[in-house]
């Protein structure tokens, strides 16, 4: 895999926004600020270190995979899938509309390169990826699997009980980050629902936990991805808590709930996209 | 007076023995084939197959949730997981799951799930699912089988091993007679003429194939001649047979340890109306919850039994 300058990275991550941006706006439904939020831990995972083929093989063997439990964040997937080489860039304007392999949440029904379980039902996601971890520790595959969940999709009960097996069983070929950004969509987690000590709750269920502070600095992104991997291999699951700001990149939409599930309107979006430069060239 | 049976027994054994006998055969077969149990090991004859292939065989404690996206996740890396636990927690509980990780996402995972029904017995309503049938074939892509005694529960389970795709396998509890042959080859969606008859057709599943077995001799006594179709595949339905039966005789009775809403009847009256709109009576139970008992009383006590499948088909004769 081509290594990629921090340069670089930067302004895919910079496109990244714009493609989320363009995508809900276009069909004014969708997701924006968490995957905006989420734009460098995408973009630093695709073209730094995953090792992954675009040419896709549902099975994933040899590979390392990334599976998104908190499927809303879709057009930062899709985009980021896309901009990878997976599908045609120009597919992102189907996104959520009829006939399309881009639906509202991810789904394999459509076969869409790239994705391996539908998701958006919140919960799930890190059950399906210890599974798979657990397929390639009968194979002996050495491939990592890598799997995203929102902070608020935590209150989910399923996602305990997929800790506690990943920690019995050594699951030491996962690493799941937690976009720890403080938001869902009814308000601020702490007021919604409490996650409390989050750091401690994951190492009591017997995980390796790091914490990644800056998680829209791609350096940081990139330290805390490169720490996580060096820590796997050792008998413990590993999760990466990863500090975002819901809507990062348009000054606007950052640090708030209000843009979880509400797409821009015609002078919101040319607003916001003049604060992102276009580098890859717009879909 | 004894009944003259068409089909015979000299031995009795649960469902779920046919499951887990087949379990293990089909992990020797095929190395993909992997197993996963919610604390319920014993209770569905799972330890057979973990005693022979402890590597692939995962203990998942009593979560049932994370078992079916494990499941789903060993799935999509090339294994064949069969899921094990009673079918109310391998059903209603974990619907959503099945449903976006497995239905949806098209995953090759094998839904096992005993103790289903009334016969479970004394454990009560709480246990005693009713609904699952229906749940399941609700679900676009989901295969539904519900086999009527251990030989076709075992055969069943090999042969669900060799098909590509979700499937819900039923099974139960109860001692049952083993009435159908050994080693047999089990067809997926290919119901089975178990007798011939003219004057009405039995459609049965699951443990009341054996009621129906026991129906037509007491029908036979007075004359009555029953065709009895074993349909231990509900979804997808054989139509085809269902269709030739019932325009040979007329009219038909469904039998299943299911409620009647969303069960195998349902799926025969669609069948019957679109094509052939014939009598048709129910066997099962109408809208309501089980609770503690035998077996044996409580298939009388809800209707579900020989005697009930005689009335239902004297009833649907009169209306032919």
């Amino acid at each position: 895999m081509k290594k990629h300058s921090l340069t670089e990275l930067q302004k895919i991550c910079s496109q990244l926004r714009r493609d989320v941006l363009r995508m809900v706006h276009a069909v004014q439904s969708g997701h924006p600020g968490a995957p905006l939020g989420c734009a460098e831990f995408f973009v630093a995972l695709y073209f730094d270190q995953l090792h992954h083929n675009p040419d896709f093989k549902m099975n994933g063997q040899g590979e390392d995979l990334f599976f998104l439990s908190n499927g809303h964040l879709s057009a930062g997937w899709y985009s980021v899938l896309a901009r990878s080489g997976y599908f045609p860039v120009e597919e992102l304007k189907t996104f959520r509309k009829l006939n399309s392999r881009l639906q509202g949440h991810p789904a394999t029904h459509e076969k869409l390169p790239g994705i391996r379980i539908a998701s958006g039902s919140l919960g799930q996601g890190l059950s399906v990826a210890i599974g798979t971890a657990q397929a390639k520790k009968i194979d002996q595959d050495k491939g990592l699997v890598y799997v995203l969940l929102g902070d608020g999709e935590l209150q989910e009960g399923q996602v305990w009980e997929a800790a506690m097996y990943a920690a019995h069983y050594g699951m030491d070929n996962v690493i799941a980050t937690v976009d720890y950004n403080g938001q869902q969509i009814d308000g601020p987690t702490e007021k919604i629902m409490d996650l409390k000590n989050l750091k401690a709750k994951w190492e009591a269920f017997g995980w390796e936990v790091i914490e990644t502070k800056e998680g829209n600095d791609l350096t940081a992104v990139i330290a805390g991805l490169e720490k996580a991997k060096s820590l796997t291999g050792k008998g413990k699951p590993i999760l990466n808590l990863l500090y975002t700001e819901m809507g990062y990149g348009v000054d606007f939409m950052v640090g708030t709930h209000k843009w979880h599930g509400s797409p821009p309107n015609d002078d919101q979006l040319a607003l916001a996209l003049g604060q992102l430069e276009e580098t890859l060239g717009d879909y | 007076m004894s009944l003259d049976l068409k089909y015979t027994y000299t031995e009795k054994k649960d469902t779920r023995s046919g499951f887990g006998d087949g379990f293990l055969e089909a992990g020797r077969r095929n190395p993909n084939v992997v197993g996963l149990c919610a604390d319920l090991i014993g209770s569905l004859k799972m330890g057979d197959f973990q005693k022979e292939f402890p590597d692939r065989f995962f203990q998942t404690g009593i979560a049932e949730a994370n078992m079916i996206g494990l499941a789903a996740g060993m799935a999509l890396g090339g294994k064949i997981p069969f899921t094990g636990t009673f079918a109310n927690f391998a059903t209603g509980r974990v619907y959503d799951q099945i449903r976006q990780s497995i239905a949806y996402s098209d995953k090759n995972v094998k839904i096992c799930a005993s103790h289903a029904g009334l016969t479970l017995g004394e454990d009560g309503a709480t246990h005693q699912i009713l609904e699952d049938l229906g749940m399941m074939k609700m679900l676009p892509h989901m295969t539904v089988i519900n086999p009527c005694d251990y030989n076709q529960t075992k055969a069943a389970t090999i042969a669900i091993a060799e098909y590509e795709g979700p499937v819900y396998l039923r099974f139960g509890r109860p001692s049952w007679p083993i009435f159908t042959p050994a080693n047999q080859k089990f067809e997926i969606g290919k119901a089975w003429k178990m007798i011939d008859g003219k004057d009405v057709t039995i459609f049965a599943t699951g443990h009341l194939v054996w009621e129906a077995v026991v129906a037509e001799a007491m029908l036979r006594e007075e004359g009555i001649h029953a065709e009895v179709i074993n349909i231990h595949t509900i979804k997808p339905l054989d139509t085809e047979a269902i269709l030739e039966s019932v325009y040979k005789t007329g009219c038909a009775v469904s039998a299943e340890e299911h409620q009647l809403n969303g069960g195998l009847g349902d799926s025969i009256a669609q069948t019957l109306i679109r094509h052939h709109p014939a009598p048709l009576e129910y066997v099962g139970v109408n809208d309501s919850f089980g609770e503690s008992g035998t077996p044996t009383q409580l298939l009388e006590k809800y209707g579900l039994n020989a005697e009930n499948i005689v009335k239902a088909a004297k009833r649907a004769l009169t209306r032919k």
